[in-house]
């Protein structure tokens, strides 16, 4: 939650140019903190997370993707009722330097999209695995979710490609 | 201006090369990182949490612990400290030194008043660009250059093989690599204030483009007020030695508000500052006419010519380029380099982006690219085809953000 408070508040911070100190102060400590892994997803290598409801999934970026890639100013959607394959790339999100295809953990149908993020990118980096959620798939084969990690085996993946 | 970013966007996400994509947050280096060159600041930016990437044959910071959006948002509002050591300083020294130069680039060097600099292309027999370089006139016998770290082995074989015949014909240059230097930009609107701490001299009399050598920091160092964000500020050229002392000592003058900054928001403010890339905007096969350098041609040199590829570039001086360099403005995704630029149907395809990026402090996307001439104009509507959408784009003036230049008033 303070943690929360913190990005929201760089994020009016950045919007103020002016102010520079309290800009710099809250990137400092904001950059010291460790990638939060929620325990109840699941995770792909390649940086996504998944939330099964029922048949149904929500598809997002991880906080240490996010972190990776810096400030999101850019996200491209698939449509609604797009089929999306596992291990297919199914968006892409900019960053002020590099664009970075996102690819999907689980097969399915596109429900639903986070427009939201559309018009306001700095959501993924602000709530990744909230409301900065990109995609909702109707799952087309739940099995696929055993290949996937679990928070801590995450945690390992993140630890040990980041050195 | 000048600057070997070039893989810079291969380094940053592999993000020109799209049908490999490029997967999320993985910007691991498989490069052989033992075989890079390293400046005398590499622990020093490890150590204050920098993200180093292979970069021109070194390893160079990308960024450090704040964002590319903040490092350039505070270089325009503070100041930003750059290691550029990667970059190549020569001196060109002899009664013939000047003539000589002038047989390689399209300035005029001759009428340079002494302890004043320019930016300047070295070109090919076709008339194109085979490097961009700032070029100082240190005395009439000896000239001060810059020239990009990526650029440097080809531009130092040019002017061995230049060099042996103007030499043969008894002529005095000789040249001199400064590898025993390492540089150092400090820019922004705190570069002034800081390195005025640090030197006796008043720096109030030493404008854009001026050169003078000056103990800075009790060590005596190339300043150059240039620089490559179009913000104020100065290259310190310095003996390597004290490099690290030199970088320390600025940091803590400027009081946490000149913070270091790396390869990435170096690009950002370039790019926003209209400041041509080596490798991206300028190529072997584009003209200093076409991109726009036509003001770097000294009035004397195009009457006379006498510099490489002089025939082809002063045609088109008379008669126009057939592409020109533009700025450009675009919704949707960001269109970076290599994406097609169409007219305003779609239909036919005008030129390629050579630069592209979301410019942190306008929030929109910028770019810079080549068009058919007659398409060129401030205002003209194009096309940008970006992962096969075509967005909207509108042909813009550069500098994109006012260039802050210290000039004469």
């Amino acid at each position: 939650m303070a943690l929360r408070t913190l990005v929201t508040r760089t994020a009016a911070a950045l919007k103020q140019r002016c102010q520079p100190h309290l800009m710099q102060s809250i990137t400092v400590v904001l950059s010291r903190r460790y990638s939060s892994v929620p325990d109840d997803l699941k995770y792909s290598k390649s940086h996504e997370w998944v939330k099964v409801d029922g048949d149904t999934a929500v598809i997002g970026i991880t906080d240490h993707a996010q972190h990776e890639l810096g400030d999101v100013v850019f996200a491209d959607l698939p449509d609604t009722g797009t089929s999306v394959s596992k291990g297919d790339a199914f968006a892409v999100v900019e960053s002020v330097k590099a664009a970075s295809d996102v690819y999907s953990p689980v097969s399915g149908q596109v429900l639903d999209i986070n427009a939201t993020v559309k018009d306001t990118p700095a959501l993924v980096n602000k709530a990744p695995f909230t409301d900065g959620w990109l995609i909702k798939v109707q799952l087309s084969d739940k099995s696929e979710l055993d290949s996937l990690l679990d928070a801590a085996k995450y945690k390992e993946h993140v630890e040990h490609s980041s050195h | 201006m000048r600057r070997a970013c070039w893989r810079l966007a291969a380094a940053l996400d592999r993000q020109s090369n799209r049908k490999e994509g490029s997967s999320l947050g993985l910007r691991r280096c498989y490069a052989d990182e033992a075989a890079l060159k390293k400046t005398v600041l590499h622990d020093f930016h490890v150590a204050n949490g920098a993200k180093m990437v292979p970069f021109a044959g070194w390893s160079m910071p990308l960024m450090y612990k704040d964002s590319i959006m903040d490092s350039t948002i505070n270089c325009r509002s503070n100041g930003s400290l750059f290691d550029v050591s990667h970059m190549c300083g020569l001196s060109l020294k002899g009664r013939d030194a000047i003539p000589f130069l002038e047989t390689l680039v399209v300035g005029d060097i001759a009428a340079l008043p002494a302890g004043t600099g320019t930016l300047s292309v070295f070109t090919n027999q076709k008339g194109g660009i085979i490097d961009d370089t700032v070029i100082t006139k240190v005395k009439d016998d000896h000239i001060y250059l810059v020239v990009n770290a990526g650029c440097r082995d080809k531009d130092l074989e040019h002017v061995d093989s230049q060099l042996s015949a103007y030499k043969a014909s008894g002529k005095d240059v000789t040249y001199h690599i400064h590898d025993e230097r390492s540089l150092l930009a400090l820019q922004g609107p705190l570069a002034g204030p800081v390195l005025q701490k640090l030197v006796q001299e008043d720096l109030s009399h030493v404008y854009f483009g001026d050169f003078k050598v000056l103990k800075v920091n009790g060590v005596e160092c190339f300043v150059t007020r240039t620089g490559y964000t179009g913000e104020d500020g100065f290259e310190i050229s310095v003996p390597s030695e004290h490099g690290l002392e030199l970088a320390k000592a600025i940091l803590e003058k400027g009081e946490d508000k000149v913070r270091l900054t790396g390869l990435g928001a170096r690009d950002s403010l370039r790019l926003e500052a209209g400041l041509c890339l080596y490798g991206n905007d300028l190529e072997q096969h584009i003209t200093p006419i076409e991109a726009g350098l036509t003001w770097t041609i000294g009035k004397r040199r195009r009457s006379e010519g006498g510099f490489l590829g002089a025939d082809i570039i002063l045609t088109q001086l008379k008669e126009g380029p057939p592409r020109r360099r533009v700025g450009l403005i675009s919704g949707g995704a960001p269109a970076r380099s290599h994406s097609d630029i169409l007219d305003e149907s779609g239909s036919q395809q005008l030129g390629e982006v050579t630069s592209g990026a979301f410019s942190p402090c306008l929030k929109k996307n910028i770019a810079m690219g080549y068009v058919a001439s007659g398409k060129h104009k401030e205002g003209t509507t194009v096309k940008v085809s970006v992962r096969g959408k075509l967005n909207e784009a509108v042909v813009t003036k550069m500098p994109f953000v006012p260039t802050r230049y210290y000039k004469k008033a």
